[in-house]
C-alpha cells in the first residue's frame, strides 16, 4: 500500500526561560543586533479603526504570574479582513494583524495597543464574533497554548465557535473585562477554577 | 498554493502539557482537555515576513553582535535545512527566529546565574526567512551545554532554540534542535517531554560532511515540519482554489 504524507509535524519543545534572546532581544537588553523587535508596534496613525489596548497577566496554578511568558496575538482589521491570505481581498495596508509582547519581568503584565478587530467569517458562512487569537508560550509550558480573546462589549451569544463549547460555564474565562474606553483586560489561567479554555485548532 | 484547513495536530507526536520530571509544567499545564475546533480563517491565515526586515548579519550569530574585527568564540558552525509540511512540500517565506546559549553554557540573560562568564562578542541571536524551495542557513558556534535548576544534577544537551513561522498562525511552533551524538540527549527532562523516539531522533541534526566548509565550519542539517493544510478545492466555500 502506497503511504499517506511522509512526513509528521516536529514535535514542539518548551520556549525556555530566554525565548526574549530570540524573539524579543531589544526588550531583553540585546540591542544593535535588530532594529526593534518584531510584532512591537502593531498600529501606526494610518491605521483605521478604534483604538483599544489589551493587557492581562498570566497565572500558573498557584495564581504566581508568569513573569516570562511570551504572548503573540493575531487578528483581523477594523473591516474584519486577515492582512494576508485572506482570500475576501486585501485588508487595511497599514496594519498587519500580528502582535508579540513579553510579560514584564517583574510584574508579569502584557500589554499590546492594537485596533478592534471586525467580524470573521466561520467556514459555513456564519459570522464569527470579533475576536483576538492568542498563542501563548513560557518556560515550562511544552507546546504552545492557543486561545481567543472575545470582546463583553460585543453580541457574543451566536458566535459559532463559542457556541461550540460544552461546558458553556467556561465561556466568559475568554471575554475580556473592559477596564476603560476602549480599554480591556484578559487574564489567562493556567489552571484552577478559572482554567482558561485552550483549543485544539 | 493550498490556503485550505491544517491537518488536524497529531497530539501523540507532541509533548503533553503535564510532564512531572520536568518540574515547571507541573503548575503551567492547563489540566481540562483542550477543546478542539476546526480551523477557521483566523487559523488559516497568518502573519507574513519579507526579506527586507532582514539585516545583512540577521543569520550569522558569529559577526551580529561581535565588535568590529572581532568574532565569537567558539566552534564555528553551519546549520542549515528545509522547511517543509506534511505533506512534503518546502515551505517558503518562513520567519525562523534562533536563540542559543554560548560556547560556554552561558545565556546572555538578566535571569541567567550560570558561572560559565559571557563572550563580550556573542549576543545569542539570529532569524532568516526561507527560500523558494524552504531552504534555509546560518552560521554560528557551537553552543555549550549547561546545568539547570530542576533535579539535582540535570544538564541540558547543547541546543539551538527555533521558533517557526509556517503560513497560517496554527501552524507556529517553538522546538529545539539537538546535535547529533550527544549523550546529555537521552538525559535530559526537557527532552524526554517527548513521548517516542522516533520524535526524539526528529530534532536531533546529523553531522553534514557535504556542506561542512573545510578549514572554517562544520554544517549540521536540521529540517523541520509543520503542519500539512488541505486544498480548499472541493470544500464548500465562498471562495478558493
Amino acid at each position: 500500500m502506497q503511504r499517506l504524507d511522509p512526513l509528521k509535524e516536529s514535535p514542539s519543545q518548551t520556549a525556555g526561560p530566554y525565548v526574549h534572546i530570540g524573539c524579543v532581544p531589544n526588550f531583553s537588553g540585546i540591542t544593535g543586533v535588530y532594529p526593534a523587535d518584531p510584532g512591537a508596534q502593531m498600529v501606526t496613525k494610518a491605521t483605521q479603526g478604534e483604538r483599544i489596548s489589551v493587557e492581562g497577566v498570566v497565572f500558573d496554578g498557584t495564581g504566581t504570574p508568569l513573569k516570562d511568558a511570551l504572548i503573540e496575538i493575531w487578528q483581523a482589521d477594523a473591516a474584519g479582513i486577515y492582512a494576508l491570505r485572506d482570500p475576501r481581498g486585501p485588508g487595511d495596508p497599514a496594519f498587519a494583524g500580528w502582535g508579540r509582547k513579553a510579560a514584564d519581568f517583574e510584574t508579569g503584565l502584557w500589554r499590546f495597543d492594537t485596533i478592534k478587530p471586525g467580524a470573521v467569517p466561520f467556514p459555513d458562512g456564519r459570522m464569527m464574533a470579533p475576536h483576538i487569537s492568542f498563542w501563548i508560550v513560557a518556560r515550562g509550558i511544552n507546546i504552545g497554548l492557543q486561545t481567543r480573546m472575545y470582546f463583553p462589549d460585543e453580541d457574543n451569544s451566536a458566535d459559532p465557535w463559542l457556541t461550540r463549547i460544552e461546558h458553556q460555564n467556561r465561556v466568559p474565562t475568554l471575554i475580556a473585562e473592559k477596564t476603560g474606553d476602549g480599554a480591556y483586560r484578559f487574564d489567562i489561567h493556567l489552571q484552577g477554577p478559572q482554567e482558561t479554555v485552550f483549543f485544539d485548532v | 498554493m493550498s490556503d485550505g484547513a491544517f491537518f488536524p495536530r497529531d497530539r501523540s507526536r507532541h509533548p503533553p502539557a503535564y510532564t512531572p520530571d520536568y518540574k515547571t509544567s507541573v503548575v503551567r499545564s492547563p489540566q481540562k482537555a483542550l477543546i478542539s475546533m476546526p480551523t477557521t480563517l483566523s487559523e488559516e491565515t497568518g502573519p507574513v515576513f519579507g526579506h527586507d526586515m532582514l539585516g545583512p548579519l540577521d543569520n550569522d550569530l558569529i559577526q551580529n553582535f561581535a565588535k568590529p574585527g572581532e568574532m565569537a568564540i567558539g566552534q564555528r558552525l553551519i546549520v542549515h535545512g528545509r522547511v517543509l509540511d506534511e505533506t512534503g512540500r518546502g515551505v517558503p517565506g518562513v520567519l525562523l527566529e534562533f536563540w542559543q546559549a554560548n560556547a560556554g553554557g552561558r545565556y546572555r540573560h538578566k535571569k541567567e546565574s550560570y558561572l560559565a562568564p559571557l563572550d563580550d562578542n556573542f549576543g545569542g541571536c539570529g532569524r532568516t526567512i526561507t527560500d523558494d524551495q524552504g531552504g534555509y542557513r546560518f552560521r554560528t558556534i557551537k553552543p555549550g551545554a549547561y546545568p539547570w535548576p530542576n533535579r539535582v544534577n540535570d544538564w541540558r544537551p547543547a541546543h539551538i532554540h527555533f521558533s517557526i513561522f509556517g503560513s497560517g498562525f496554527a501552524q507556529r511552533l517553538i522546538t529545539q534542535m539537538y546535535f547529533e551524538g550527544d549523550p546529555l540527549i537521552w538525559r535530559c527532562p526537557i527532552v524526554g517531554t517527548i513521548p517516542d523516539r522516533d520524535g526524539i531522533e526528529s530534532l536531533i541534526a546529523p553531522l553534514d560532511t557535504n556542506n561542512t566548509i573545510p578549514m572554517d565550519a562544520r554544517a549540521y542539517k536540521f529540517d523541520i515540519v509543520l503542519r500539512g493544510r488541505r486544498s480548499t478545492m472541493f470544500e464548500n466555500r465562498m471562495e478558493g482554489n
